[in-house]
């Protein structure tokens, strides 16, 4: 023992160091380092649900990493400690099967409460319409006649290293997602190719897209803000590079922003990309910064670096 | 029996140089030869790993392009799933289950040397994919349809070569119960086998059931890609959801066959460094049996982002929480298994020590995991990937670690390198956590996994993360070297090797003899059932 | 050896079970509308049984999409209805092939939330068969639905979405792709 606690002590001192070390750096930085408390009722039970059992988690992982101490401490040969026989006992299995089935219960109906209320999407005030598409997102707002694209708006240069990233590098994009606080808002998400998810931390909103299939969601937004998220299923090669970001703005205002948008909108919903492109400056911009999804392999490679083609 | 003999054996009936290894039938050779493979990928793999971390070093696109980012982290996964941690436990029970019920050798051996030759061909098959038209799988080792469909030339050639990875376990693993079943020691009853036999034994029942669903999922989307088969297409009434349902009912089974075989090795390894029977010997066995029955029902707990009915919702988060319970059964046996023993800190110890307690992190994650409204934020997150590498690396890769430390100087004759294999240890336990436990909070902070480019605030804990990767792998170089110092040579092995070791492999010379038990020993003498400790005096007279 | 035979049995039928696993999806997904596929002509007389309910009102959404490379125009009459359950309506979806060649499209209709799926009855639908539009050639469809009164009661909007996939290189023009 005597011999191995200075080499145990070092390399403590050296984890704790490093993780020191570079936390400070984190902690200097304006994230804090846990799941977003979010903006909404919803969000802020998932973030209880969250910490609850994370709490949980510590105190069984004090007592079981406690115990495992003291018998790693204590029970050595280097002590000349002569081994017990004992091998079994009833009560103890009972116990250590039973003890942990209660807490599971206890977690398990607050778990179910918020999951039943997140299903429950009667009663929206209005609905949207998400589409993933390799690789950005297309947004129609089923009640007001409103249809755009919204693509990523970092910069090429950016990306490869060419001038200095700003803020909300990768997480940016040309044409957010506008809704009103305080409304019902029901999300429809369906997809043109491949399985993607949208995700919104802020919202505790995550579903997948899928092609040919329609997922519902819901959310009620309680401060109005501007919420970053991205695609949250693998989609393809620029999987990374189609955030999602939600601009959420008091109702009134919302409602003058619909109408405003109602006359710049000349394409009406329901039409292919091709019609709309037409009418909505956002698709051309669209194309034009990343592959929609009609192109074939090559072009997809040429995507976000039009001279890493390699697929061909 | 002496070794005498046995090289006699050896000589007399075996072919030498490389047409030993190929033409090979004997469990031991067959058993050096998946371990030997499984190390080499292990290498391949890792080096993918460092690949993925170096372009996440910093945010911004350095070194890789998307599509080749992303072939990587989808062969990462497949070597070190079908090409690390599987060959790697069928190598051991291919070297262990004999020695350890008294038999022989494999009850099939020629279809042994069978499903180990497969391998190193579907593994060939799926490397050279990274040199075809279009590049190697890029969809994820999940293979989600309609993205897997969109992979180019290499899509037959993986499937393929899952096929035969699928082949190569189903026919290692139908081995297993056989020789299990059939040749055991007279006297060794079920409940009397070392949990490494039965661990593997239900493991072998999983992966008998779930390799040929994935087989059958992966043969529909090559239909469906080339023979115009509609099974995941929505146009033609296919639904891709169907898709991740067959996966996964392979899949979450499959989660349990990567870690079974660990808690067998660590129940081998607590009780010899503690001399102290396993505590809850039975118990174990149950609670075994119950994680592999459950890993039946939980699978869609994988996809509850897909949007399910409320009603499934629940089922699979309550079934999920439920596995908690047996495996919590595991951890706190192992540690009343510590409790009041004698203990020494032998580098396989340290390993399963380490295993204990990295592995409940990873099960405390899971837990977390299956909270189906928490799910919603972790799913697809960096969480999700701190959560399984916890319980994988320091999971399952430890425990292989700490049975080859184990076994190794029974297999060669010569005791390891104790400086080396410590420092192995401390080194890689660090450096794991390094590597990992930061992921967890960048998870949590939003960063989605498999990309190649993250926004600024994930930008410290992810060099940190790289930082860890390249220690721990470079750590594995010192395991080579030490693994390859002992093969050679080192300080003669005891047959008993360990002082508290218990079983009947123990009981064989170090190395044992070419053919394991030539005569059955006699279990209800030489060993006492009720502390599952040997009486030496009875092997002393065993002739 | 007995056990090695029996176990590649298994394994064997467990292959089988990976196929089986198809058609046992579907029958969940019929019963229970589970994945929003509402595929299933109700018998025309099960139909005519409805009582309309006029006190309830029931919003339906009408959503329309293109899957990838589907050159076509296709737009609902509408984009919502309110509708008493019980009662037949109808409704007219366009659809117009600008491109210069032919095309077989197949619509795929989706309800959500699920739990309605079963009780929009569609009586008569485009989805039914597959449409061939020639270059340039647009289309009226109706599709006639009605609401089953047993419609659960905190369901206030049902969205019935179609998808358009293009099939040209798969179905003949004539063949019913219906599932």
């Amino acid at each position: 023992m005597k011999v191995n606690t200075p080499k145990r002590s070092i390399c403590y001192i050296l984890l704790v160091g490093l993780i020191g070390v570079y936390s400070q750096n984190a902690w200097s930085d304006i994230q804090p380092y846990n799941m977003p408390e979010g903006v909404t009722e919803i969000s802020h039970k998932v973030f209880d649900l969250h910490m609850i059992i994370f709490y949980i988690c510590c105190v069984i992982g004090v007592l079981v990493f406690g115990a495992m101490a003291v018998t790693i401490l204590r029970d050595r040969k280097s002590k000349g400690v002569t081994p017990a026989k004992f091998h079994e006992s009833t009560f103890l299995e009972f116990l250590w099967t039973a003890v942990p089935f209660a807490i599971l219960i206890g977690i398990a109906i607050p778990a179910a409460k918020v999951l039943i209320e997140m299903e429950d999407v009667s009663d929206a005030d209005m609905t949207i319409k998400v589409t993933g598409y390799q690789w950005l997102w297309r947004y129609e707002y089923i009640d007001h006649d409103i249809d755009f694209y919204s693509v990523l708006k970092t910069s090429r240069d950016e990306i490869y290293n060419r001038t200095e990233k700003n803020e909300n590098y990768l997480l940016e994009v040309d044409n957010e997602l506008v809704l009103p606080t305080n409304r019902k808002v029901r999300i429809l998400l369906t997809s043109n190719d491949v399985l993607h998810a949208w995700w919104v931390p802020d919202l505790a909103l995550k579903k997948d897209a899928i092609p040919g299939y329609i997922n519902q969601m819901w959310t009620e937004i309680n401060e109005p803000g501007i919420y970053r998220g991205q695609c949250a299923e693998l989609c393809g090669r620029d999987h990374g590079f189609m955030p999602v970001v939600v601009r959420a703005i008091p109702p009134e205002e919302f409602d003058a922003w619909a109408m405003q948008q109602n006359n710049k909108t000349v394409a009406k919903s329901g039409g292919s990309d091709t019609s709309l492109q037409q009418g909505n400056e956002n698709v051309a911009n669209a194309k034009e910064t990343i592959a929609p999804s009609k192109q074939d392999q090559k072009n997809i490679a040429a995507a976000i670096e039009p001279q890493a083609i390699t697929n061909q | 029996m002496s070794t005498t003999t046995a090289d006699e054996h050896h000589d007399d009936h075996h072919p030498s140089g490389i047409m030993r290894w190929i033409t090979t039938t004997n469990h031991k050779d067959i058993g050096t030869l998946y371990l030997w493979f499984s190390f080499i990928m292990f290498f391949i793999g890792g080096f993918m790993a460092l690949i993925i971390r170096s372009e996440l070093f910093q945010p911004g696109m350095q070194f890789v392009d998307p599509q080749f980012f992303n072939s990587m982290t989808t062969m990462h996964a497949i070597i070190m799933i079908f090409g690390v941690v599987m060959p790697a436990f069928t190598g051991l029970a291919n070297w262990l289950i004999p020695l350890m019920i008294g038999g022989t050798d494999m009850a099939l051996p020629r279809m042994n040397n069978w499903s180990f030759w497969i391998l190193p061909f579907a593994f060939a098959m799926m490397l050279s994919t990274l040199f075809m038209d279009g590049g190697g799988p890029a969809g994820g080792w999940t293979l989600y349809p309609p993205l897997s469909l969109q992979t180019g030339d290499a899509l037959p050639f993986v499937i393929f070569s899952i096929h035969f990875m699928g082949m190569s376990s189903i026919m290692g693993a139908i081995n297993v119960v056989a020789t299990i079943l059939n040749m055991r020691a007279p006297g060794m009853t079920l409940m009397r086998m070392p949990l490494f036999v039965w661990t593997w034994l239900i493991t072998a029942y999983l992966l008998i059931a779930v390799m040929p669903v994935l087989a059958g999922g992966v043969t529909m989307l090559l239909t469906d890609k080339f023979f115009d088969t509609s099974f995941f297409n929505a146009a033609g009434g296919g639904d891709p959801v169907l898709f991740q349902h067959i996966f996964w009912f392979f899949g979450h089974p499959e989660v349990y066959i990567l870690i079974l075989p660990s808690f067998g090795v660590i129940s081998s390894i607590i009780p010899t460094f503690a001399r102290k029977p396993l505590f809850g010997y039975s118990s174990m066995v149950y609670a075994t049996a119950s994680i592999a029955f459950l890993s039946f029902i939980v699978w869609a707990h994988h996809m509850f982002t897909v949007g399910m009915p409320l009603a499934g919702e629940l089922f699979f988060m309550f079934a999920t929480m439920l596995i908690a319970v047996p495996t919590g059964v595991k951890v706190f046996n192992w540690i009343c298994t510590m409790w009041r023993g004698a203990m020494t800190f032998e580098t396989p110890m340290l390993f399963a020590i380490a295993f204990i307690i990295l592995f409940t992190i990873g099960g405390f994650s899971g837990l977390m995991l299956a909270i189906t409204p928490a799910d919603f934020q972790y799913h697809d997150t960096y969480f999700v990937v701190a959560h399984f590498h916890y319980v994988l690396v320091p999971g399952s890769i430890f425990a292989i670690i700490a049975a080859v430390y184990y076994w190794l100087p029974k297999w060669t004759g010569h005791m390891y390198s104790e400086f080396w294999g410590k420092t192995h240890f401390w080194l890689s336990t660090i450096f794991v956590n390094i590597t990992f436990f930061p992921m967890h909070f960048v998870g949590l902070a939003g960063m989605p996994r498999r990309i190649p480019d993250y926004a600024l605030q994930f930008s410290d804990y992810n060099q940190m993360a790289t930082i860890g990767a390249f220690g721990f792998g470079f750590a594995q170089l010192i395991f080579l070297g030490l693994v390859i110092a002992t093969i050679r040579g080192g300080a003669k092995a005891t047959d008993r090797v360990w002082e508290g070791a218990q079983g009947l492999e123990w009981t064989l010379s170090s190395p044992p003899p070419y053919h394991s038990f030539t005569t059955p020993p006699n279990v209800d003498n030489e060993w006492n059932w009720f502390t599952r400790t040997v009486n030496d005096e009875a092997i002393k007279t065993r002739s | 050896m007995k056990t090695s035979t029996k176990l590649f049995g298994v394994a064997l039928a467990m292959f089988g079970f990976g196929y089986a696993l198809v058609p046992l999806y579907d029958m969940l997904c019929d019963i229970t509308g589970f994945n929003g596929s509402s595929d299933n002509i109700t018998q025309a007389q099960e139909v005519a049984e409805y009582v309309a309910d006029e006190s309830r009102t029931v919003t339906i959404e009408f959503v329309t999409n293109m899957n990838q490379n589907m050159p076509w125009d296709f737009k609902p009459e509408k984009a919502k209805m309110r509708v008493h359950p019980g009662k037949p309506y109808q409704v007219s979806f366009f659809v117009n092939n600008k491109t210069d060649r032919s095309i077989i499209g197949q619509a795929v209709p989706k309800v959500a939330p699920n739990t309605a799926t079963n009780h929009l009855i569609k009586t008569e639908c485009f989805c039914f068969t597959n449409q061939l539009l020639e270059a340039g050639q647009s289309m009226e469809m109706p599709v006639v639905f009605v609401i089953n009164p047993a419609l659960p009661e905190h369901i206030k909007t049902v969205t019935l979405s179609y998808t358009y996939f293009d099939v040209s290189s798969t179905a003949s023009s004539n063949s019913i792709n219906n599932i």
